[in-house]
Parts: structure tokens; sequence; C-alpha cells
């Protein structure tokens, strides 16, 4: 990679979310999990429901906390490292950024003190409240994160302005029903949920293993499969609908995530394996299974899924188209006010101004889009082509874990119903291995999404190479330096909490039960 | 949609505005003291069990406080965007001390007492002080670098261009305010701990609140002073349009001296701001030598409420001026986002901004009284 701006501000903004992705996928999970087994406390007043939910809590406490701290960097970073980007979308961006602070993250760490403090201080009823909130506070996070992210991928309910040189918003239930942030809500928060499955059937297995506290193991494992199996359907098939999704609006992600290069014949086959080749634009020892790509991509024996190479020619009309658009702009910007606009330059702009992203994508090459030559139009088409290699791998690791959690999942729910954990000690032993996946799985998935999403920061609109900052390099180095060097020292840390939590157990807990209800509640009976 | 036509542009640029304080003030009156707490932390526990309970004043809220930070960049992201994109690429390396500092802090709070090395646990300590005090020197350097004006230009794209580097925030004024907003919300974090601890801890929180309550009193009138000597104020030349379209490109400012002055003598009722910056500073000062905690703590607020809205008063209606480029200085007027935004997050404030602040209001009754010694040796969920 070269050492320029755009390069740097790229690899500090995946250091850091893909980092912050390490913790919020468990938190989500998580915090619903401790909330059913509270509930189960509260509805049964059973001790050991109480002692798991502090255990596992202790847990959610030490990721949590560095999931709050790694999402503070995500929120300032558009605008650090990112200033054009959030000048040109900043009035369609920001909004969903604020909104899941005013409704979500207020709640969720508002009431994370009174989870962990409030035992001694609510009523049971109280407590589990606190806990819904927690809960419902960090998923209702989620999806104002994913309704900001939708619109990345999917631009829509807003146009540009001439007269702010931005886009700015015209419809916002477009923004907030967009329905690629509402599936892809859905798939990761499922993804989160499968996360914490795993993550305590994975512990509860290797205390099962170990023979220490086998009540809360198998209460645990009771809990988590369950849960999980139902998650890890849902991730399978929202991931499904995301494919699909994908074959309307994201055709070139798509295509290179299957290394399409050319158009197959409806229905198109799925490239099981295979070697996707750059620069031979073909893929080497590929094994191809009949129809399926097809029915994923477009639920049909007869539509087309357009390859990589006719997709590339189509961007090169977008960009042509949008050096028109980009030419006529240049007269409203000349313009002493909006009806001193050439009569021809506005209607250039009306017809092609949708594919202005696309001129902008030239601005790699050359400062005025207009002055492109030939060979950098092409090569700008080129650029619309995310790296296939990398796309494809990650997402058939991403996929090959999703269907591997589902088998695990099921397994585990008929073990638990049977109460035959010890008769198979090898499926025990693969969930303490597996352990890890989801996270392997997590970090691919964001690969595919967000890598996949290149050359573009907004789909269409808003080329990544015209988005960063006026930085300096020496500036970025040092602050990917100072990222790395704490997020390093901080994992290690981490890491190192949570096996000491682990290894340590659930603690007695011999505290005094709270009431029911508050105190006042009850006097009034 | 039709319905925001209801109120118009500069209806909303306004009340944004006003919002926009809003925020900054209720991040400096609630996650302020735990920056405060954070700074006196060395200073105010010296033994362990001091330090654990210096903590737990705060541990079950900074999560909560934090938010308001949070919330702030998102709702200036959303309302502001130029002012966003300005300000935070610009101060860029300030900003990155900043993260690095409320990194360590959550980490700081919630791994601290986890391991019993009394290494370990001081380590963290002056961790917590580092997350108080940079956070609290860098966002007052900050504010008196917006008054001096900021080295940025803007291209006819209205891409962003900083001309300055991270030395030159560090000019006489930057400090001087920075200094003032350490002093400040040491203060609140001592008010806070009086209120929250009890024996020697707030002992020792009583005096350093005191210290600190005297040094905003005199940095303040030395900050207004120096402010009225030596910074030249921006005013709008021509006419600029309230409701026109965000683009900061489409008037003209000069620099002349006195020009920050001129909204109070223009209108004299703003002098209230800065009255109340003193008078609750000085309130702290005599409550704290008095029992009455509830009533230190809001005197306290009420300082903080006067000190940031006289800043913003002052230069209203600049948010963020440009010292090389003034025609291009940000505005309330020109730096907003559409019509359209600005009025689907008011109606999102106005729905929680009331909830938010009901059910953080009961959580701060259900954490009411003092942490003592048995709250930390007892229970084991203290911090």
């Amino acid at each position: 990679m070269e050492l320029d701006i755009v390069s740097l501000s790229r690899l500090q903004f995946a250091l850091t979310a893909l980092y912050h992705f390490l913790f919020v996928p468990l938190t989500l999970g998580l915090s619903i999990l401790l909330a059913v087994m509270e509930t189960v406390y509260v509805m049964t007043g059973r001790q050991i429901w109480r002692q798991m939910t502090k255990f596992w809590g202790t847990l959610f406490g030490i990721n949590f906390v560095l999931g709050v701290a790694t999402g503070i960097v995500m929120e300032f970073q558009f605008g650090m490292n990112w200033s054009y980007y959030s000048h040109y979308v900043g009035d369609i961006f920001g909004a969903p950024l604020a909104i899941e602070g005013l409704m979500a993250f207020f709640l969720e760490a508002t009431f994370v003190g009174l989870f962990f403090f409030g035992w001694d201080k609510l009523s049971k009823l109280g407590h589990l409240m606190a806990t819904y909130a927690v809960a419902i506070g960090s998923n209702f996070s989620a999806l104002w994160i994913l309704i900001a992210n939708g619109w990345m991928q999917h631009p829509v309910g807003a146009h540009f302005n001439p007269d702010t040189m931005r886009m700015e918003v015209y419809d916002f239930f477009e923004v907030v029903f967009n329905h690629v942030a509402q599936t892809r809500f859905v798939h990761t928060v499922s993804a989160g949920y499968v996360t914490a499955s795993v993550f305590v059937l994975g512990v509860s297995a290797w205390y099962l293993l170990k023979g220490r506290h086998i009540d809360l193991a198998k209460r645990s494992i009771t809990v988590a499969a369950s849960f999980g199996l139902l998650s890890a359907v849902s991730v399978v098939i929202l991931g499904d609908e995301g494919g699909y999704l994908a074959s309307e609006h994201q055709k070139m992600k798509l295509a290179a995530i299957e290394g399409m290069w050319e158009t197959q014949p409806a229905p198109a086959s799925f490239t099981l394996v295979g070697i996707p080749d750059m620069e031979e634009r073909t893929n080497h020892f590929a094994i191809h299974i009949p129809w399926v790509m097809g029915l994923i991509g477009t639920r049909s024996l007869t539509q087309e899924i357009p390859g990589i190479l006719e997709l590339v020619d189509k961007a090169e009309d977008r960009i042509r188209n949008g050096i028109i658009a980009y030419d006529a702009l240049q007269d409203y910007r000349a313009a002493p006010s909006r009806d001193a606009v050439p009569a021809e330059s506005v209607q250039a702009f009306e017809e092609h101004g949708a594919d202005m992203g696309y001129a902008l994508l030239l601005t790699k090459y050359v400062d005025d889009p207009r002055e492109a030559t030939e060979e950098q139009i092409a090569q700008a088409a080129w650029d619309t082509v995310p790296h296939v290699p990398t796309l494809f791998w990650a997402f058939r690791i991403m996929v090959g874990i999703g269907f591997f959690n589902v088998a695990l999942m099921a397994a585990f729910v008929v073990v638990s119903a049977r109460n035959s954990f010890y008769r198979r000690p090898w499926l025990l032993k693969t969930a303490v291995a597996a352990l890890i996946l989801p996270w392997v799985a997590a970090e691919a998935g964001w690969i595919v999404a967000e890598f996949g999403r290149q050359p573009w920061s907004i789909e269409g609109v808003l080329p990544t190479v015209a988005a960063a900052s006026s930085l300096t390099v020496p500036t970025l180095l040092f602050t990917i330096a100072g990222f790395t060097l704490i997020y390093s020292v901080l994992i290690v840390i981490e890491m190192r909490l949570m096996l000491a939590a682990i290894r340590k157990g659930p603690q007695p807990d011999h505290g005094p039960e709270a009431p029911l209800l508050p105190s006042r509640f009850v006097a009034a009976e | 949609m039709i319905l925001h036509e209801l109120m118009t542009y500069e209806t909303l640029r306004l009340i944004w505005w006003v919002l926009l304080g809003v925020l900054l003030i209720g991040f400096a009156a609630t996650d302020g003291f735990d920056l405060g707490v954070g700074m006196l932390l060395p200073f105010a526990g010296q033994s362990d069990v001091e330090r654990r309970i210096v903590i737990n004043t705060i541990g079950p809220v900074w999560e909560g406080n934090q938010v308001w930070l949070i919330l702030g960049g998102g709702a200036i992201f959303a309302a502001w965007p130029p002012l966003y994109a300005v300000s935070f690429s610009g101060f860029y390396i300030a900003m990155f001390a900043i993260l690095a500092a409320l990194i360590l802090r959550p980490v700081g709070f919630k791994y601290r007492s986890k391991r019993e090395s009394a290494r370990w646990r001081r380590n963290w300590d002056w961790a917590l002080f580092v997350g108080g005090f940079v956070p609290s020197l860098v966002f007052g350097v900050a504010v008196g670098n917006v008054l001096l004006g900021v080295p940025f230009r803007l291209g006819s794209d209205l891409r962003i261009f900083y001309d300055g580097g991270f030395f030159g925030l560090l000019n006489p004024f930057g400090l001087l305010c920075g200094l003032l907003s350490v002093a400040m919300l040491a203060m609140h974090g001592a008010a806070w701990l009086v209120l929250k601890s009890s024996g020697t801890v707030a002992a020792r929180a009583r005096r350093y609140g005191s210290w600190a309550a005297l040094a905003t009193l005199l940095l303040y009138a030395a900050g207004g002073l120096a402010l009225w000597l030596f910074v030249d104020g921006y005013r709008i030349t021509g006419a600029i349009d309230t409701g026109g379209p965000s683009n900061p490109l489409a008037k003209t400012v000069e620099i002349a001296p006195g020009a920050w002055f001129a909204n109070y003598l223009a209108h004299p009722w703003m002098l209230l701001a800065p009255a109340l910056g003193f008078l609750g500073a000085l309130g702290v000062l005599w409550s704290l030598k008095t029992g009455r905690e509830v009533r230190t703590l809001l005197l306290s607020k009420l300082a903080i409420f006067g000190i940031i809205s006289s800043v913003g008063l002052l230069m209203f209606p600049f948010i963020l001026p440009s010292s090389i480029m003034p025609g291009a200085s940000l505005t309330v007027w020109d730096a907003s986002s559409s019509h359209l935004t600005l009025f689907i997050m008011l109606v999102c404030t106005v729905i929680f901004l009331p909830l938010i602040a009901l059910y953080t209001s009961w959580v701060y009754k259900v954490l009411w009284g003092k942490v003592e010694e048995k709250d930390i040796t007892e229970g084991g969920h203290a911090y």
C-alpha cells in the first residue's frame, strides 16, 4: 500500500473499526442473554439464576467497557479523518448518529451503572428493568448505526444541492426505512447473538470438561444453545437476504464476492472455491455449483446477474455522464444566483446529476475531472472493482462459519435436552475450540461489507479518495502508531482479565435477596 | 414533507445554536465532574481504600455522563456538519490526545481494582488522572483558539484546508483558557466528591475545591481581561441571509479590535452570563465552608453554565471564525444542516431529551448517598 493520506486514513479507519467490532457483537448478544437469565431468576426466585446473571454480567462488563472506549473514537473519526465526507453527507449521515445517542446509547450507558451497582439498591423488578434497558439500548444503538451504514451502502432519500455543495435529505423516512439498512441490522444483531451464544457455550463447555460449576454451566448452555440456534438460522437467512439485495444495489460487490468476471447465462453458477486473479481477470482452479448463484442473487431462473467486466463498462458510461454533470455544476457555481444558471446546464445537471459521484472517481488522477484522458477514464472505471480475492475469501470464511454455527447450536440443543453432555466430550471440546470463530466471522463480514464498498465511501455518490481530510502523512503515521499502541496494550489486558474472571468462575452470592417490588408498593398492600 | 416549513430555517438555526450550548453545558455539568474527580484522584485519595472511594463516587454514573460527549459529537455532526468537519480535522492532534485520554478513563475505572498489585493500581490511578486532566485542558485550549480564530480556509467546493499545527494551539491565550477549564472542572469534581464522600476524602476535596474555585475566579477574570485587551473579534460586514443556504463563502467578515464585546454592549442583559459565572464560583468558595453539599454542587453547575454561555453569547452569531480567511468563518446562519434535518433532529430532541433527564434523575436518586468504606470492602459490586 502506498503511504498517501487516503490509504493511511483508510488503514486507521479499518484498524479502529475492526477493533471496535471485536467488542460490539458480544455486548449485543450478552445483554439479551443477561436479560433472559435474570427474567428466569425473577420469575422462579432460584438463586442459581441470579448467580448466572452476575457471573456473565462480570464478563459482560469487561467487554462492554472497551466497546464504549473504542466507540468514542468511531464517533469522532469521521470529522477528524474524513472531513470532506462529513461536510458532504453530514446532513443525512449525522442524524442517525445523533439519534443513536439520544434514543439508545444514553439508555444503555445510564442503566449499565445500575446493573452493576444496583443489586442492593433496587427491588428485583427494578433491577430487571435496568437490565432490560441495557439490552434494549444496545440493540437500538446497533439499529441507528446500521441505518447510517445502510445509507453508505444504498444512499436513498437525498440529493445534491449545488448551493451548499453537499448532499441533503429530502425524505427522512426513506433513510430510516432503507431496506438495506433494516436487513443489515437484523443480520448484524443476529450475528451478535450468535457470538454471545458461542461465547457462553464455549466457556460453559470448558467448565463441564473441568468438572466445575456444573449447574451453572448446564443451565447456561440450555439458554445459549436455544437462543443461539434461532439467531444462527436468522444470520444465514438475513445474510441470504443481503445477497439478494446486493444484486440490486451493489452488483459490483456481489460480482466480486463471486469472482464472477463474465456475465453468465441465467441461472448463474456459484463458484464454491477457486483462486481469483486480478491481473488475468479470471479464476483458477474454480469449482462451480450450477444454478445456485442465480437463485441466491435473483431468486429466479431467468434473470441474469451482470459480471465484473460488464459492470466496468457500465461504470465507464456513468463516469462520462458524471463529467457532463460536473461541467454543468461549474455553471451553477459561476452564476450569481440560481436564476442566472443557463437552462442547458440546469437540464444537464438534472439529467446526469445522479452520476456526478462517478466523475469524482477521476479526482484520483486529475484535479478537474473534465480534463481526464481516455486512459484515466478507463482506469477509473476499473477502480470500481474491489479487490476480488479478498472479498471472495472473506465471504467464504464468513458463510462457512455461519453454517458451522447452525450445526453447533443444533447439536447442543439436542445434547442439553437429553442432558447427555458427558457422553460426547468431543462436542464439548469442539465448543471450546469454536470460541474464536464468531469473531473471525464478524471481522470477515465487516471486510465483505465495507472493504467491498470500495472505491466508494458512499456508494455511487462520493469516492473514498475524495472524502479524506487534508492531513499530512507524518500526522497520520503518528495517530496510527498511537492507536495501535493503546489498542494493543488494552487487548492484552482485556484478554487477561477475561481469562482470569473465567478461571475464577462464579462467586458465591450470599447477599440478602431483594424484595420483588420496591418497598413502598409492598407496604401499601 | 411540508411539516418542517412550520418553523422558519432561521428559528431552527437559533434553536440549534441554543441546543449546542445545552449539550456543551450538559457535558461539562455531568461528565465534567467525572473529569474533575479523575484529576483529584491521586490527591484526594491517599490510601488504596480512599482511592477506591473516590472512584466509586462516580463508578455507576460516568458511563451515562460520558454519553453527553458522544451525543455532542453526533448532534454537531447532524446539526452543524461544517463545524464538525472543520473543528475535528483542524484540531486533529488535540482530538487524538482527548481520545487517547478518554480511552484510558473507562478502562481505568473498570480494570483498576480487578488486580491486587499495588503497582498495577498506582499506574491506573495516574492513567485516570491523565484521563481527567488532558481532556479538560484540551477542551479549554480549543475554546481559547476558537476565540482567537482558527487558521482554516475553504475551497470553492467547500473542501477544508487547515494551515496550523498542534503547537500553534498552545499560545498564551489558549493555555490560559485551558487552565481555566482545568480549574473549573476540578472545582466541579471537588463539589461532587464533597457530596458523595465523608471523612478525610471529603475534607481534602473541600480544600482542593476551594483552591480550584479561587483559581477559576482569577483565571476567568484574567481571560476576560486578556480578551478585552489583546484579542481581536470578528464581525459580519454587509448583509447575511439568516434563512439562506448553508454556504459559509457567501458572506464577508472583518477582524476588528473589540468586536467580541459588541454583543455585550448592544445587549447588556447578556452580561448576566459572566455575572453568573463569577457568582457561581464565588458561591462555591463560600458554600464549601458550610455543610450544604447539594448547594455547593448546584452553585458549581451555575458557574459552569455562566462561563460557557458567556463565551457563546459573546461570539454570536459566529461559531468558528477563520483567522486566515475570515469570510469562510462558520456562523449560525451558514453552517447548519438543511432545514428538514434541523427540524427532524429537533423533534427527536424534544421527545428524547426530557426522557433522558427523567431516567437519569431517577438513577441518581437510586444511587443517592455517600460512598463509605464498607461499600468498598463488602458487597463486591464496587470498582
